[in-house]
């Protein structure tokens, strides 16, 4: 009988030499003519233990990791393909302690089952939520969306429900469901992984969404870094096509979806959502001014459904296990899950899905284990590169909407990027007006040329030109970008630099050279 | 890289097979650099004409996102990831480090045409910090030792 070996074919497997493990393990299996069968799953998040191979034997899947081409031999003397004890050996995948406090329901099945299987996908409770809301109509599909209190998950938390509600009431002939799969800040690749280890709990999100309100045709907008997930993408859309689950007739219902994935071009601000719909049209990513919201006038001017990948992918396992087995999972008006990302200089980096609640520090040390430099934590940055800087001090904070705006900081899409207490905060600030005034779309001056201004200004502080005066100047413009500016690109970019300002002054003052 | 098909062909026949699908200019853009590399100035009139959109318009389009360029690169692109995450793990060092190795800054492609250097902002591979993608393939966790050997290989592979 063959044994199962699990290896990752996940992106960020694949660049610690997944594809190298994967070769070798096949190659000395031919070698000792052992009957292996080798599947390329999604990654469990443990980056810290990728490349991770997982071996299916009678105790369950066991693990080992972070396995390089060079130990395979020494695997194979070890009996791994029956769970043999070797120095990487780390004993049953789910009783792994990193993994097994998780609460994963959006990525239930991420690194668990072979992405693009239809057949493992259904195995593992696929299309269940499907064929729920095939029984159910459009108004009760939204109201159970409604009742988990699931908000976006893209950075602008926005019940979910009623950005579906408005776009239900729409009475035109033709409406879209898009994905904004542009997943473009920094410390985040949730989208990512889910896309490529579970990209058919995206696919049946947004036909669930598609059979609510009425949209026939969906597009997901992937940007252009993440070719690993196109592939995997279109060869689930494929698969999903050809078990009848997507196209004119859905799960045989009657009912048509169409799916494709469109991809961007390296534009950070494509991941706004207005700007999302001039891209997928095919022009330049500017603002669209609002009103009118996108649910009501979205793409060719139809009404759109335009969520985050995570939120899509939240929604089978909704309609699958009831709005309220959702909405009992969080705290306060955060309900769920929240797959956060750790990044940056983090010893155990990764994907850790929980419900609403943990505190910065729970994360940042009983996961995260500290730096990957082994020096102290100085600062986290929350929610990408127009999210906040924060202190040590605040790492009692919880990561969750509410908590994370009390202290003027934002959750966005959920990422956590660590910096050891080398960091030059003046820098970092330096660096966001930089990225700004790259990313800017450059419809309003305050963003355009504001942005560029920063960056000269904060040049000067670093060189000790005028630090205090200079200091003052930033200060200023800072709130000018805030208030002027037409979209949260420049209106948000002042946040990490008034934070590093507010909490780490000293940064800024004259330094010697 | 000599195509023995002129590129007016290549970009008339991308058009044609495309025009017809909804707001195709993305698309067919992708298309054109992806076969030929690069969008080069002559395709921008052949494809206004063809969506009978203006120059101007297509032109707009062509220079408002950074993954689309209009100069041939390099055998091989190395885009080298200049984002938080990666600055937290050494990031700027590693530019440097790519600067001096290759002789050439960002956006440059060296003297035998065999590399450009591009940045990039967030290759979702944060976990594993600082992240580099050459030709399409995805590495972590990239030291300076293991930039040269990915370098070493480029210059050996075609
Ligand atoms: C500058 C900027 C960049 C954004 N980037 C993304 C992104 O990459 N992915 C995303 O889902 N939302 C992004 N958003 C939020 C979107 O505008 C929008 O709120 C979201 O896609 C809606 O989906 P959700 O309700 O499911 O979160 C961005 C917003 C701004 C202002
Ligand atoms: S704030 Fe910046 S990105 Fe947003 S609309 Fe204005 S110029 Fe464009
Ligand atoms: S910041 Fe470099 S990969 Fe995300």
């Amino acid at each position: 009988m063959t044994t199962i070996v699990y290896v990752p074919g996940d992106a960020g497997a694949l660049s610690l030499g997944a594809g190298e493990v994967a070769a070798a393990i096949l190659a000395e299996a031919k070698r000792r003519g052992a009957d292996v069968t080798v599947v390329r799953n999604g990654s469990r998040g443990a980056y810290w233990l990728e490349p991770l191979v997982e071996v299916v034997t009678a105790a369950g899947r066991v693990a080992y990791g972070p396995v390089s081409a060079a130990d395979v031999p020494a695997l194979f003397a070890a009996d791994f393909l029956r769970g043999g004890v070797h120095p990487k050996a780390h004993g049953v995948t789910d009783s792994i302690p990193w993994l097994q406090g998780q609460q994963r329901l959006t990525f239930e099945r991420v690194g668990v089952i072979d992405p693009t299987s239809v057949a493992d996908y259904v195995k593992h409770g696929g299309y269940r939520g499907l064929t729920r809301a095939l029984s159910m109509s459009g108004a009760d599909i939204v109201q159970a969306i409604t009742t988990s209190g699931l908000r976006g998950r893209g950075g602008a938390a926005f019940p979910t429900g009623i950005k579906w509600k408005t776009v239900l009431d729409q009475r035109t002939a033709q409406k879209y469901v898009t994905c904004n799969a542009d997943e473009g800040d920094s410390g985040t690749f949730a989208d990512r992984m889910l896309m490529e280890g579970d990209p058919l709990s995206l696919i049946e999100g947004m036909t669930i969404a598609g059979i609510a309100v009425g949209a026939t045709q969906g597009y997901i907008y992937l940007r252009v870094e993440y070719p690993h997930a196109l592939r995997t993408l279109q060869a689930a859309i494929a698969a999903a096509t050809q078990a009848g689950y997507l196209g004119a007739d859905v799960a045989g219902s009657g009912k048509r979806f169409d799916l494709e994935v469109r991809v961007g071009a390296g534009a950070y601000i494509c991941g706004e959502e207005t700007s999302m719909l001039e891209s997928l049209e095919g022009k330049r990513g500017e603002i669209r001014v609002r009103p009118p919201l996108p649910a009501i006038k979205g793409l060719f001017g139809q009404p759109t459904i335009v969520n985050n990948v995570i939120t899509l992918g939240s929604v089978p396992w909704i309609l699958d296990h009831g709005a309220d087995a959702y909405a009992n999972f969080g705290t306060g008006k955060s309900r769920g899950t929240l797959p956060i990302q750790l990044a940056g200089n983090i010893r155990r980096g990764g994907l850790i899905e929980r419900a609403f609640g943990l505190t910065l520090r729970e994360l940042l040390y009983d996961y995260g284990g500290g730096t990957a430099t082994g020096k102290p934590i100085r600062t986290v940055q929350v929610g990408g590169p127009l999210g906040a800087y924060i202190p040590a001090s605040q790492f009692d904070t919880a990561v969750d909407y509410e908590a994370l705006s009390g202290i003027g900081a934002l959750l966005g899409h959920g990422g956590i990027v660590v910096f050891d207490d080398s960091v030059d905060m003046a820098r970092m600030a330096r660096y966001a007006m930089e990225f700004c005034a790259i990313e800017s779309c450059g419809k309003c001056t305050p963003c355009r040329i504001g942005s560029t201004r920063g960056v000269e200004v904060i040049e000067r502080i670093i060189q000790g030109i005028d630090a205090e005066r200079n200091v003052q100047l930033l200060e200023e413009l800072c709130d000018l970008m805030v208030q002027g500016s037409l979209c949260g690109l420049g209106g948000m970019a002042p946040f990490p630099v008034q934070s590093a300002l507010k909490y780490f002054r000293e940064d800024f003052r004259a330094r010697p050279r | 890289m000599q195509t023995l098909v002129p590129e007016t062909d290549v970009v008339k026949r991308i058009v044609a097979e495309r025009r017809g699908r909804p707001g195709p200019l993305l698309e067919i853009l992708h298309a054109i650099q992806g076969e030929l590399g690069y969008i080069p100035g002559g395709a921008v009139p052949v494809v206004a004409q063809g969506l009978n959109l203006s120059r101007a318009e297509v032109h707009g389009v062509v220079t408002f996102y950074h993954y689309f360029r209009r100069s041939r690169p390099g055998t091989h692109t190395v885009q080298i990831c200049r984002a938080e995450s990666c600055q937290s793990m050494g990031a700027e060092a590693l530019a440097e480090h790519a600067r001096a190795r290759l002789g050439i800054d960002f956006h440059e492609t060296t003297a035998n045409g065999r590399f450009s250097l591009e940045p990039i902002y967030c290759l979702g591979n944060c976990a594993c910090s600082p992240a580099v993608m050459i030709d399409g393939q995805l590495h972590g966790r990239v030291t300076p030792e293991r930039f040269d050997a990915l370098i070493a290989a480029g210059e050996k592979a075609k």
